[in-house]
């Protein structure tokens, strides 16, 4: 199916309010630049709606805003994450993608490069996961309103039939595992703004983990029993989320955090606890107790699953916590983030 | 990691621990007070309290610099952020610290330009890039900061920039320590000295405590074999019946001090004649200001500060809890009106605070109904 078009091509250097006024100019930034990044046939009809066939089963559908700052960062942009970010909340849902949209909403004298940028980073991302984005929509605010662009995005997924997640299905025995190192993509952010001197080679980790948690659906279907991104707020939060909604307690192991070493040197300089520090590339799995070497090995076996590890276990709490308990004996509560040390870091 | 696995090291953590129950006679109890935040919030983080025997009891000091600042200060600095033509600029520990109108953060929030900076020089960057705004930089802290707000005044000057200010709020440890011991109703068997002031002061400030009250004082650094070798630093002196100062922290800290350090301080501040602490009430020549060579660059000098002076709220008892007379959740407020998310007084805010790291740390101790987890 392919719908015959008009060339346009859009030369503004800049984004100014009549791009987002619906009128000529409107039609040409769209037709222009960012329909032909994001060409699907669903898209390409351009019409009000995407329309298609719902298919059989449970659906999944999530949304996100992105508003980041800086828009680039080592390992990432503002538009693969926006992307990356609803295809992971599909992906912790175990569903697999159907379509994905977009929202823009644009500062005016935003530099054309920078969205076409930004554009492009976004269907490279979709692209990657074979996802299209089928349907979209784009404001232009006064200069000085908003800070660059912000993204929005929905995405629709299809449930594997296979899964059964809930923080119901949570139990004692069940063990927590960990896709891969943590705290990259905050730090990332922290020092990519450059207000510290601290220089570093850290890179985000926003990735899509759609095939990690397929493996897993794969490996376990019913077994495996609740799992969840650990973005904002990091593991710390997830893991405490899973406390309270499962009512346990969950006890980790503090040798077994993964965290690159120039992770952790930062996060001791700032005093930060890597634990609650935002990741876009690393969720949390909860499966049941007698297949965790079998889940440990298919996420292993998996490409970007190589660092998984057994972060630790689910115990019946009489209070939900979270505890981390050190090789010396000691034991801490690992506490939700309160407050925000490091605003817009997604 | 170099220079923190070896401190974390659980073998050398057992041994520490295995000599500290050697070390404590079961008939005595043993109150040894952590003067500095940093302590205080590395033993919660470590849980190291609960590794310790009953009678070994840890008493959390007056060292978190935003804990002690009373709250009519963090007003008169918000009331200089209030003007549009101000960029008010802090360490991140203050931003979430309530005065009694509001938080640094409640300000920002409500259009003040609220900054967060990790050095002052950082401020004074700020300044060079706004020439036609004036930025104000609130210092806060011990000898630990201080030198880095004398540092920055040093540069200001030298680069003539004219639209900086310091709003200082520095404080010397010392007088506090002496507060404490001369309060009737605190009774201590010994110290484990701040590790980031002492690199600044060194360890000769503290020989009267040995001298002049019998106390045992271990300077410590922040890791948890520090911190537990320093107690068996204490324990074995009390053992011996003896009182010197101990340095554990020799790594680190020079017995002399920093003198370039010390030169800056002597150089920008004077003592104050009195500084009223947040729950310890006022206390004679226990806070720095700057002095009249650097008016030009003083907030109090330059800017309309009315010295406002507001009481806590009533049944708040930061001051009990300061001073160790009480432990945080034996303050009427603790986990219920209290709490990291909404915090009434400053010891619940900073991640030095006692209140906020028994809240987020502790939790054997803690009565069941607490409301652990609605943070």
């Amino acid at each position: 199916m392919s719908v015959t078009q008009e060339q346009i091509d859009f030369y503004d250097k800049q984004i100014s309010m009549s791009h987002g006024a619906g009128g000529e100019a409107s039609r040409r930034l769209i037709e222009g630049l960012i329909r032909p990044l994001f060409s699907n046939p669903l898209l390409d009809a351009l019409s009000d709606a995407a329309i298609f066939a719902a298919p059989a089963g449970r659906l999944a559908m999530t949304a996100d805003s992105f508003v980041v700052q800086p828009l680039i960062f080592p390992g990432g942009s503002i538009g693969e994450l926006a992307v990356n970010g609803t295809l992971n909340d599909l992906a912790v849902s175990a569903a697999r993608p159907i379509c994905l949209t977009a929202a823009f909403i644009l500062e005016a004298g935003l530099p054309t490069e920078v969205l076409r940028r930004e554009v492009e980073a976004m269907a490279n991302a979709a692209r990657r996961a074979g996802v299209p984005i089928v349907a979209g929509d784009t404001k232009v605010v006064e200069h000085g309103r908003a800070d660059g662009i912000y993204i929005s995005t929905t995405g629709l997924g299809q449930v594997d039939p296979r899964a059964d997640l809930g923080p119901n299905r949570v139990q004692a025995g069940d063990q927590v595992l960990l896709s891969g190192p943590i705290g990259n993509h905050g730090m990332a952010i922290m020092l990519a703004r450059a207000e510290l001197d601290i220089e570093a080679d850290i890179r985000s980790d926003t990735r899509a983990l759609g095939g990690l948690t397929a493996a897993l659906v794969e490996c376990l279907g019913a077994d495996l029993k609740w799992m969840r991104d650990a973005t904002r707020g990091g593991v710390a939060t997830v893991l405490n989320e899973l406390a309270r909604d499962a009512e346990v307690t969950v006890t980790i192991a503090e040798e077994a955090v993964p965290v690159d070493d120039v992770v952790r040197g930062a996060c001791e300089l700032l005093g930060l606890d890597p634990l609650q520090v935002a990741n876009e590339g690393q969720f949390i799995a909860v499966v049941a107790g007698h297949r965790a070497d079998a889940a440990l090995a298919a996420l292993r076996s998996t490409p970007g699953g190589e660092r998984a590890c057994r972060l630790g276990e689910v115990a019946a709490g009489r209070r939900p916590c979270v505890l981390a308990k050190a090789a010396y004996g000691g034991v801490r509560v690992v506490d939700m983030l309160i407050g925000d040390p490091l605003p817009r870091i997604c | 990691m170099k220079y923190v696995d070896e401190f974390r090291d659980p073998d050398m953590i057992r041994k520490a621990l295995h000599e500290i129950r050697l070390l404590a006679d079961p008939q005595r109890h043993y109150r040894v007070m952590e003067v500095c935040g940093g302590h205080t919030h590395a033993i919660f983080r470590f849980g190291l309290n609960e590794l310790l025997p009953p009678n070994v009891e840890l008493i959390h000091g007056p060292g978190c610099p935003v804990c002690v600042l009373p709250m009519g200060r963090i007003d008169d600095g918000l009331e200089l952020a209030g003007d549009p033509n101000v960029i008010f600029t802090a360490f991140g520990d203050m931003m979430r610290v309530p005065g009694s109108k509001g938080s640094p953060l409640e300000s920002k929030a409500r259009g003040a330009d609220v900054r967060i900076v990790y050095s002052p020089l950082d401020a004074l960057k700020i300044a060079q890039q706004n020439p036609g705004r004036r930025v104000v930089f609130f210092a806060i802290g011990f000898e630990t900061t201080a030198p880095s707000t004398a540092l920055t005044l040093l540069r200001a000057r030298a680069l003539g920039v004219t639209n900086f200010v310091v709003f200082c709020n520095h404080v010397t440890i010392i007088p506090a320590i002496r507060a404490i011991l001369d309060s009737p109703d605190m009774r201590l068997e010994g110290f484990i000295g701040p590790g980031h002031v002492s690199t600044v002061i060194g360890c000769r400030p503290y020989e009267f405590i040995a001298r002049d009250y019998r106390c045992p004082i271990a300077v410590s650094g922040f890791e948890p074999v520090d911190i537990l070798q320093s107690l068996v630093m204490v324990l074995r002196q009390l053992r011996a019946g003896v009182a010197k100062v101990e340095n554990q922290y020799s790594r680190v800290v020079p017995w002399e001090g920093n003198m370039a350090a010390l030169r800056a301080l002597a150089e920008v501040f004077e003592v104050r004649p009195h500084f009223e602490w947040r729950g310890l009430g006022f206390i004679s020549h226990s806070a720095l200001r700057i002095r009249d060579s650097f008016a030009a660059w003083d907030a109090e000098k330059t800017m309309p500060i009315r010295g406002v002076s507001v009481a806590d709220p009533k049944a708040a008892q930061c001051g009990e809890v300061l001073k160790g007379v009480l432990k945080p959740h034996q303050c009427k407020l603790f986990g219920k009106e209290c709490t990291p998310e909404h915090p009434i007084g400053a010891l619940m805010v900073s991640p030095e605070g006692a209140c906020a790291a028994h809240f987020k740390y502790a939790h054997l101790e803690l009565p069941q109904q607490l409301p652990i987890l609605q943070g």
